[in-house]
């Protein structure tokens, strides 16, 4: 074991711990419970509110996987990563105050209380829970894995200590704290990673020599990894491009993110947050997946992608600080799952348990089963980890893609244009679905796009065509 | 019952068409620069801070520019409005309820 890097990644859990626990004792009782242990009052600042967004999207793919395939593939997967920038501003603007006003005028928690007040049907709340319960959950099982993963290459422990420590570590917090220890955390979590960027890039430009040799370097081996179209020549524009709607704009999509944009205390909150999110998203894009393409300089000959980050920077870096650009994957992967734990968690409660089975339910009760249904999901995942069954693996697959063909229309429409009503919104999520799955498992890729844009223009047509059937159009003037 | 939209909804809705703009500006950058400078031989790439041009423009200066135009969008142009109260007051020309 090298006990240089685990102290530094020690250090940052317990520190995280610690927050996360402390930031619990604030939950309030009372009438406004839901309220404040899912969305934490409504109360986030500008730099919260960015470095929640930022981190929760941001995953373990963002700081391992990405820059993996970029020392693979050079600067046309940089390129391609830069699509994800439009993330950074484009949900917070298109959802807009609208989205946050609405959401106070109806008292709304959830993304599934927006579409019941919009939609007033329970098929949409019941379809819109389902996906959001089983694709979340897998997609969750897999980030999971990951942490577990992480862990064990760097400490040398056991993949199920290691998933017990990562595990153990998240749950307390979030069962304990709720929306405001996820998100606390969560800022904590984007500074470590952003810290992880810069001293990660400064080490790999150092330990090459400077860009200019690096780069010729690069073009010296394979000129290719220094076009925008990747060293095998495999990235199209279109492709390319398609990535904009996967990793881009499609993300207001996500519930996990789109949950976000009701959380903000006014208008100021969310204008810094743009800012702020911008910037952010941009830089850990485009350090980390320099970093990655640099890396091929200086440890040429990696085969497994997913090993590129890890030893880049045990090679560039003294111990303590790779033990701090380490924690940067790991703090990705906890704030992205500590916020899916609490959106399910939510769905089960507040939509499906307090909607359809006991509206009526006293608020201590409500207060312990929010407690009780986040442990008992955040245990059943711990379980589903140690051994991820195939069906769970296979479901991740559509967890993104799936999850924003679904939703993507519902709520953007359902902001925007009234004639909207639940037969095209019902249509929309499940074409969106749908045809996500089967084209992803019988034509991916389809045209040299990326599967996702299909799906999401077909549900684009579903939810128009539904929506000049009969159907109720809202009749209150909330929307 | 109420006639009308809530004026904050305008205000909403201008600024969710100039968040869109942006990041339709935004790809045509990227898109511009990306495959505009980089589809060129290699040979006749030129360099800048040791960067191919195509890819200083498009991802770094992008980066750098479009981080800019956000800050001047919501500084500017983006209102700030009151997310609480029930009856906010109708400004100048606003909506009669």
């Amino acid at each position: 074991m090298n006990w240089d890097v685990i102290l530094p990644l020690a250090f940052f859990l317990i520190l995280v711990f610690l927050v996360g626990i402390y930031t619990s004792r604030h939950i309030k009782s009372g009438p406004s419970f839901l309220q404040d242990y899912f969305l934490a009052g409504r109360e986030l600042g500008g730099f919260v509110l960015a470095m929640t967004m930022v981190a929760t999207y941001g995953s373990a793919s963002s700081f391992i996987g990405g820059p993996g395939a970029a020392y693979q593939l050079g600067l046309g997967w940089v390129l391609l990563a830069m699509a994800q920038l439009v993330t950074g501003y484009f949900t917070l603007a298109v959802l807009g105050k609208k989205f946050a006003i609405v959401a106070r005028k109806i008292n709304a928690v959830t993304l599934i209380d927006f579409l019941k007040a919009r939609y007033e049907s329970k098929w949409v709340v019941i379809l819109s829970a389902l996906s959001i319960v089983i694709f979340l959950f897998s997609a969750m099982a897999a980030q999971w894995v990951g942490g577990g993963r992480l862990i064990e290459s760097f400490t040398g422990l056991s993949y199920t200590t290691a998933l017990f420590i990562f595990s153990g570590s998240v749950l307390v917090y979030v069962i304990a704290g709720g929306f405001r220890a996820v998100v606390i955390t969560d800022a904590i979590q984007g500074v470590v990673m952003v810290i992880g960027t810069v001293i990660i890039l400064a080490g790999t430009i150092i330990a090459g020599g400077g860009i200019e040799n690096i780069m010729g370097e690069l073009r010296a081996e394979n000129p290719n990894l220094i076009t925008p179209f990747g060293s095998d020549q495999s990235l199209t524009p279109l492709y390319v491009s398609s990535f904009w709607i996967l990793v881009g704009v499609g993300v207001v999509g996500l519930p996990q993110i789109s949950v976000r944009a009701m959380s903000y205390r006014n208008a100021k909150a969310m204008h810094r947050a743009m800012i702020i999110g911008t910037f952010v998203v941009g830089f850990i894009m485009l350090g980390m997946h320099l970093a990655g393409v640099f890396g091929r300089v200086i440890l040429p000959g990696i085969d497994v992608p997913d090993k590129v980050m890890p030893l880049l920077a045990l090679e560039v870096l003294p111990g303590w600080l790779a033990g701090i650009v380490l924690a940067a994957p790991l703090a990705a992967v906890m704030s992205t799952v500590d916020s899916v734990l609490l959106l399910v968690s939510s769905a089960i409660i507040k939509d499906v348990y307090i909607n359809y089975i006991k509206p009526d339910a006293e608020e201590q009760f409500v207060k312990k089963l929010s407690f009780g249904i986040t442990a008992v999901v955040g245990l059943s995942v711990f379980a589903m980890a140690i051994h991820p069954p195939d069906l769970l693996i296979w479901l991740n697959l559509f967890a993104f893609g799936g999850l924003e063909a679904a939703f993507i229309w519902p709520i953007i429409m359902g902001l925007y244009w009234k004639r909207g009503n639940a037969n095209g919104a019902i249509a929309s999520i499940l074409v969106g679905v749908g045809s996500y799955m089967y084209l992803h498992l019988n034509y991916p890729n389809l045209w040299g796009m990326h599967t996702v844009v299909m799906p999401i223009v077909l549900s684009f047509f579903a939810y128009i065509v539904g929506s000049f059937t009969k159907g109720d159009r809202p009749q209150t003037n909330t929307f | 019952m109420k006639k009308g939209t809530d004026w904050r909804y305008r205000v909403s809705n201008k600024e969710a068409i100039m968040g869109t703009v942006l990041a339709i500006l935004n790809f045509i950058w990227w898109y511009a620069f990306a495959y505009g400078l980089g589809g060129r031989p290699v040979k006749e790439y030129t360099y800048i801070l040791g960067f191919p041009a195509w890819f200083f423009y498009s991802c770094i200066v992008g980066f750098v520019v479009f981080t800019v135009l956000v800050w001047i969008m919501v500084k500017f142009f983006f209102k700030e409005v009151p997310f609480d109260t029930e009856e906010p007051k109708p400004k100048e020309g606003g909506d009669v309820r």
